[in-house]
């Protein structure tokens, strides 16, 4: 494979080999999500509804993303090897979309087992909703690796990660939220897929002015 | 190939680099010494293209892909071994027939027996030979070498001081250093940098 995505699937089969020999990240945002699944659980009050319990999974679901994405660039920043990056890639948008791999693929590793817990603890799952879970993800990831590149760049990133992310992933729960509980999951769905449209394109455009000044 | 005037670099109110002018022609040797907090690093970074100038006109006749950059730190992962590292970096700069080449470089700074050791268990020295293997690994035509000979000891200096001896003349050299004589038959330039 060469080229654009060549350089991509290389850099995001590094972050994956990245993950596998230092397992800092993904084993931390399963336990997270299962947990904070068990605690609604009890937490819950007997006869809440299943909107409610939605609800729930998609604040589960977007702060183990945040977790991960807190963690996304933590190798780049080790020997500085981003600026090796930034030398080495022709096109540097190649390093956001390879990070974007990688972080969807924790992403979704961690709900591979959070929706069958939400399943069992609280609520069975439709393909609508399953499929607001992908959209959603796709756009939490597609923001939040930017979002995550800018805070690394700066101090205070602990900070700064959630302050971007957050007030950007409203309109995706919202969207999630919807594509669950809604009798028109319709609308939901491609209201989702018009953000990680619109977003990964400017994410795509933008990333070169967030590592270089 | 290099030809700067009047560059400075402000972060906010500091000043990282005082207005700087020289040329520095295709093939040559330049030797950037200065006190600590002068702006060495500075100076070499906006010669990367890792930063900016905040004044002045600086133009570096050389694209991203023919040029190496030597930083305080390797620009490495640490958590693959040199021949991973290497793999991608040259995977990334298009590196032809890149195993023979990394192998190569490997061999010649020193490292072929470490080579499948994941970086992090190295020492500091042998981080900064690898970096070395990855600025030679496309043969830029321009190196930016910020303070190469720090944590090498005697062998892995000489083996770097064959490196830029073969590089004389092929490639343009910018190097950062304290120890001028090191490099005293090699330059063609002289830049001293006086601190802000």
């Amino acid at each position: 494979m060469s080229g654009y995505v060549g350089d991509v699937v290389a850099l995001a089969r590094k972050d994956l080999l990245l993950e596998l020999r230092a397992r800092d990240t993904l084993p931390a945002m399963l336990l997270f999500v299962v947990s904070t699944l068990v605690v609604f659980h009890f937490a819950l009050p007997q006869g809440a509804g299943d909107d409610a319990a939605y609800g729930l999974l998609w604040v589960a679901l977007v702060f183990t993303a945040l977790f991960g994405l807190a963690r996304a660039w933590v190798p780049e920043r080790e020997h500085a090897a981003l600026d090796g990056l930034v030398l080495a890639t022709g096109d540097r948008s190649a390093i956001w979309l390879a990070k974007t791999v990688a972080a969807l693929a924790f992403l979704g590793a961690a709900e591979v087992v959070a929706l069958p817990a939400f399943a069992v603890l609280f609520a069975p799952l439709d393909a609508a909703a399953v499929l607001g879970v992908v959209l959603a993800s796709v756009g939490i990831c597609v923001v939040g690796t930017l979002a995550s590149a800018m805070a690394a760049a700066g101090r205070g990133r602990e900070v700064i990660l959630p302050l971007l992310v957050l007030p950007l992933s409203i309109p995706l729960v919202v969207g999630g939220v919807g594509a669950s509980v809604s009798s028109e999951p319709r609308t939901y769905v491609a209201f989702l897929c018009l953000y990680d449209a619109v977003f990964a394109i400017l994410s795509w455009a933008s990333f070169e002015y967030v590592v270089t000044e | 190939m290099i030809r700067a005037e009047e560059v400075e670099k402000r972060y906010g109110q500091r000043r990282a680099l005082r207005p700087v002018s020289f040329a520095l022609d295709r093939g040559g040797f330049l030797v950037v010494t200065g006190a600590n907090g002068a702006g060495k690093t500075t100076l070499l970074r906006l010669l990367a293209g890792l930063a900016a100038p905040t004044r002045g006109a600086l133009a570096v006749d050389a694209s991203r892909d023919r040029l190496g950059y030597l930083g305080h730190e390797a620009l490495v992962y640490g958590e693959l071994s040199a021949v991973e590292n290497l793999e991608l970096f040259g995977r990334l700069y298009r590196v032809p027939e890149r195993r023979e080449r990394i192998g190569m470089l490997l061999e010649r700074l020193g490292l072929w027996e470490a080579r499948r050791e994941r970086v992090s268990a190295y020492s500091r020295g042998m981080r900064q030979r690898l970096a070395l293997c990855r600025v030679l690994l496309h043969d830029p035509e321009l190196l930016v070498l910020d303070e190469p000979f720090t944590a090498l000891d005697e062998e892995g200096a000489d083996r770097l001081d064959e490196e830029l001896r073969r590089l004389v003349g092929a490639s343009t050299v910018v190097l950062a250093t304290h120890d001028q004589d090191r490099v005293a038959g090699l330059s063609t330039g002289h830049l001293a940098l006086v601190a802000s």
